[in-house]
């Protein structure tokens, strides 16, 4: 399936989750927060939130700011 | 110096820093040692390894620092995206602090008034701690505090800016309109505009730019921190009132016949 992974397209296998595409950005899970289609996606559910084909996927962490 | 009272959380520095514009993390870290907060902004942005932005750098720092974590949603422009942010804030960072910005002007970065106090009132219901990056409207200030925000926190002059506070009076009036904090944000250019924010009567003051993109951040900050300590004495001792003559400290009496 493709989606959108932090503003890039991406394929992943169908099945995907939330975990998996966080896994592909970083090994941390600290300090991380996670919406899919402007919704946030608390990190208990990551592991078991199915992806789909043309979901928009936003991967955040700290950064410097005012 | 007496400490700061915020949320019901005691904070033994009245200067907030905010990490924008450090040119490293190491930079930032120096300057926040230098600086004696305890409190500290962090913006939310998209994982990036590629280009610099690995999770989890700048909160290691802040963690070695000892300094709490008070998430922004700086960029925002909705009282509907800035409330996301929020949450996704609380998430990343385990906490319920959310400094709330919401901006309504690309050039001057003030805020939006009509979409920040729905916005803190929803957030107020969602259980946060809400600190509002607010202009230096005094009736916005209230509006803010009747709403349930835990402090307000007006604009000295835009944010980046460094002009310093464009309108002491208005600054005085909101200490004077709301019972909460009012913690003086955006604006400060140097020292003496710290001091000037504590002078007037303000609780706290926030700092990123003057601090992290001066020449030297570490020196900078500790300017701050001593600006912040000095303002709040002088506010506290209480100044003597403005004279059009001068006033001499010398008595005459027992002068010499020469």
């Amino acid at each position: 399936m493709e989606l959108m992974l932090n503003g890039i397209r991406q394929s992943m296998l169908d099945g995907a989750t939330v975990a998996d595409a966080v896994a592909s950005l970083t090994t941390r899970t600290r300090g991380v927060a996670v919406a899919v289609n402007s919704e946030v996606v608390p990190q208990a559910g990551w592991a078991t939130t199915a992806l789909a084909d043309g979901d928009r996927i936003e991967v955040l962490t700290a950064a410097q700011g005012g | 110096m007496d400490d700061l009272t915020l949320a019901g959380v005691t904070l033994g520095s009245r200067l907030i820093l905010g990490t924008g514009g450090a040119t490293s993390l190491h930079a930032l870290e120096q300057a926040i040692r230098a600086s004696g907060t305890e409190l500290v902004t962090v913006a939310l942005r998209r994982v990036d390894p590629v280009g610099g932005r690995a999770a989890g750098g700048l909160l290691e720092i802040l963690e070695r620092c000892g300094v709490g974590v008070l998430p922004n949603t700086a960029g925002c422009h909705t009282a509907v995206e800035a409330a996301k942010v929020a949450h996704l804030g609380q998430e990343a960072f385990d906490t319920t602090w959310v400094k709330l910005e919401v901006i309504g002007d690309e050039r001057t970065l003030l805020p939006d008034a009509v979409e920040l106090v729905p916005a803190a009132e929803r957030l107020v219901a969602d259980g946060f701690t809400v600190l509002p990056y607010t202009s230096d409207d005094p009736v916005l200030a209230r509006r803010l505090a009747d709403v349930g925000c835990a402090a307000v926190m007006p604009a000295g002059s835009p944010i980046g800016s460094g002009l310093g506070i464009s309108n002491p009076h208005h600054v005085r009036l909101i200490r004077q309109a709301v019972e909460v904090p009012v913690i003086l944000d955006a604006g400060i250019g140097t020292a003496s505009d710290a001091a000037l924010a504590m002078e007037l009567g303000c609780d706290a003051v926030l700092v990123a730019s003057a601090v992290t993109r001066a020449a030297d951040p570490a020196r900078m900050a500790a300017a701050m921190r001593h600006a912040v300590i000095g303002g709040r004495l002088a506010c506290e001792a209480g100044r003597i009132p403005r004279r059009f003559h001068a006033l001499a400290s010398t008595p005459d009496d027992g002068r010499p016949a020469l």
